[in-house]
């Protein structure tokens, strides 16, 4: 009596046959089932490192000397800087910083050499962008190092003895909006950005899955109710709830991590709608392709494993190789961090953080032109 | 551009009369293509849908008069669905053309969808809604501007008054069933469409929603419902006979069977099942069914079918007497006959 044992190959066999026809029909969980571990494979073997390297230098000479050429250069030879910019002038140079085009600003004073010469010990001062201390950590303890040893050449007969210790001329380092190298500081408001996410694109996927999933959609498309007020209806809620979130975490970031807010908590909360209503479309947009809640799901986690890992937020973003920066640069989050690490770390107004405003605007019009084109089709 | 369109074409359509009101000249729409003697709520003719290779229904005509109720028989996968969303405009039909209410299918689904009262085939309420959210979304979509009555009123009808904040997920079949109608009927719509609505419910549930059906029917209210059951076929005032998308019958139930061709013979045996053995695959017998102690037998060409049984009706213990055909077998010879095309 096969049936009475307390094991049966032929009905383990049976259920094992059963799940991998299931999983057989279900294309996109298989796909999503080896495409997740690629893509993880992917990002954290090629496109993560946290010693990031040729970092963008603003530099201000005010002093064409030999010196100052040899300085510049040594920063080059160490690979962790690489000279981009020239600002004419001190308000050029913070705004560059403050847009987060330049990570360093080097500034050479009038007159280096000739106190360089009388051995004054002059001082060269490096602003560095340290919201993500991570990012300028290594940069600036090899900068530390290039002072002993840069002018080396140079320092030849007369000047001979000011080689050796202590350095020539000091080289004064000033970590600019985060002074102190706080990690909360760049990881709180960062996680504002990841949560909503997180949030808003799987709350929206499954939203719209759940009616058809459940028969309910039907029901729906027979009454007078158009397309644009079911769309509209369903983001409205969820962009409260995002709001919500936001102002949570805004006041964890204050009081349980004493956050620095420098800017308008107006205009933060006003990108932020931009920003939410970017995931909302990618969840609506998902919702049309996924045709079940569980493939908005994955769909989901397809869409957030990116945007974590190439955005910023866990590695610095210029550490990593042109491609990934690339695709970086086309996801919302990216955009949002440095926008939200700009206002509330240090006080950004509008005009810089329009650069990273717009492609936002951009992707969320071309997910709104696809989500569209896509539900038109489903509901016939 | 087509939103103004629309939009006139609103002003120019006077409101539908309302359920219970007289059904006299003067309520004819004014609507050129509704302008018919002979008051048919659908009027539909050619209407086809293909997905993909499959073609799902094909050049189907349906006449539905004003304040009948329409049965729409056919198996599984026929086309009964397909044909219900076409009419309600949930689907755009690849060809054909009609009116449904006096609007055009194609071109006024709009207007069609504001008053016709659509039940789907699977519970399609929000499970996680109570009764009464589930009526007053309902009357909101509708944009009804009487919200509060409407749904008092249709809680009382359903007798679920107390039973109001219970949700939806949780009210077994046959309440589901009865609260679903209450629903598509809250915004007074001229026109049901019920898709297979009591598949699933059990008889006296099946038995409360045809006298309601009968009900509305009595107040003007046109009915067009598919079903599978036989019973409730001969509950309709006509019907009509789908399968692989064709429709093969159409009339009231007497007009069907005098229409059919097919014979029936029926036997009381002893040993009924030897007896269908014997005469399955005769030539005429196309049909052989067993109903308990007696046995059905049926085919196409009476002289050649009483050719067929002529020698078994000496066979003792047998009694044949020639009958009428029940649907169920006039309809299983359609099909049978609909596959062959």
């Amino acid at each position: 009596m096969p049936t009475l044992d307390y094991f049966s190959w032929q009905r383990f066999l049976a259920v094992v046959t059963k799940e991998f026809i299931q999983m057989r029909r279900d294309r996109l969980t298989f796909a999503m089932m080896v495409g997740i571990p690629m893509l993880q494979l992917i990002l954290f073997g090629f496109a993560i490192n946290s010693d990031p390297k040729g970092l963008p230098t603003a530099v201000r000479v005010a002093d064409t000397s030999e010196f100052s050429r040899s300085f510049v250069r040594a920063m080059e030879n160490s690979a962790y800087f690489k000279v981009t910019m020239q600002p004419k002038t001190e308000a050029e140079a913070d705004r560059l910083l403050a847009e987060g085009d330049a990570q360093f600003v080097v500034s050479i004073p009038e007159n280096f050499a000739r106190k360089l010469a009388r051995g004054e010990r002059p001082a060269i001062l490096v602003e560095a962008d340290a919201t993500d201390p991570t990012a300028v950590g290594n940069a600036v303890a090899a900068l530390a190092q290039l002072a002993q040893t840069a002018l080396n050449r140079d320092l030849q007969g007369a000047l001979q003895p000011l080689q050796g210790k202590p350095a020539p001329f000091d080289v004064q380092i000033h970590r600019r909006y985060n002074p102190e190298g706080i990690t909360q500081y760049n990881i709180v408001p960062g996680l504002m950005g990841v949560i909503l996410t997180m949030t808003m694109i799987m709350q929206t996927g499954l939203a719209m899955t759940r009616e058809r999933e459940r028969g309910t959609m039907e029901n729906l498309l027979a009454t007078p109710v158009r397309p644009f007020e079911v769309m509209a209806g369903k983001i409205v809620p969820y962009i409260m709830v995002g709001y919500i979130q936001v102002t949570l975490i805004l006041l964890a970031a204050r009081l349980l991590f004493q956050v620095p807010i420098l800017g308008s908590v107006v205009l933060l909360y006003a990108v932020v709608l931009a920003f939410i209503a970017a995931n909302l479309a990618v969840g609506l947009m998902f919702s049309t392709i996924a045709k079940n809640q569980m493939q908005a799901m994955q769909m989901t986690f397809f869409f957030f494993l990116p945007s974590l890992l190439l955005s910023g937020f866990m590695f610095p973003f210029r550490g990593m190789p042109q491609w990934a920066q690339n695709i970086g640069s086309l996801l919302p989050l990216t955009h949002f961090l440095r926008m939200v690490r700009g206002i509330l770390l240090k006080g950004n107004g509008f005009l810089e953080i329009w650069p990273n405003l717009w492609p936002i605007g951009v992707f969320l019009l071309a997910v709104v032109v696809i989500g569209l084109k896509r539900y038109r089709k489903t509901l016939d | 551009m087509k939103q103004h369109s629309q939009e006139q074409n609103k002003e120019r359509i006077p409101p539908l009369p309302q359920a219970g009101e007289g059904r006299g000249e003067g309520d004819s729409p004014s609507h050129p293509t509704s302008n018919h003697p002979q008051q048919l709520t659908i009027d539909v003719a050619g209407l086809s849908k293909r997905f993909g290779d499959l073609v799902a229904v094909d050049d189907v005509a349906l006449q539905v008069r004003r304040g009948e109720i329409f049965g729409f028989l056919g198996p599984n996968g026929s086309g009964k669905t397909t044909t219900i969303r076409m009419l309600c405009g949930l689907l755009t039909p690849d060809g054909g053309r009609g009116t449904c209410l006096g609007y055009d299918v194609i071109r006024e689904t709009r207007q069609i969808k504001l008053n016709v009262g659509y039940m789907t085939q699977g519970f399609s309420l929000y499970q996680d809604l109570t009764i009464r959210e589930n009526l007053d979304f309902t009357a909101r979509i509708y944009g009804m501007a009487n919200r509060q009555e409407a749904v008092e009123a249709s809680l009382e009808r359903l007798g679920l008054a107390d039973r109001q904040k219970q949700l939806a997920g949780n009210l077994s079949g046959g309440w589901k069933q009865r609260l679903a109608l209450a629903a598509c009927m809250l915004h007074q719509p001229q026109l049901l469409l019920l898709d297979e609505p009591t598949a699933g419910v059990d008889p006296k549930a099946r038995r409360d929603f045809w006298d309601e059906i009968h009900h509305l029917a009595g107040e003007g209210i046109t009915v067009l419902v598919s079903t599978h059951y036989m019973d409730e076929a001969e509950r309709c005032h006509r019907l009509a006979y789908i399968a692989s998308g064709r429709l093969l019958a159409q009339g009231t139930v007497k007009e069907v069977i005098e229409n059919s061709g097919i014979h029936t013979w029926t036997v009381e045996c002893a040993d009924v099942y030897a007896l269908g053995a014997q005469l399955r695959g005769l030539p005429g017998v196309s049909q052989v069914v067993p109903f308990g102690n007696l046995l059905h037998v049926s085919g196409t060409d009476a002289a050649l079918l009483e050719q067929s049984i002529s020698p078994f009706k000496e066979q003792a213990g047998c009694r044949w007497t020639q009958s009428q055909p029940g649907l169920e077998d006039i309809f299983i010879q359609m099909m049978e006959g609909a596959k062959e095309k």
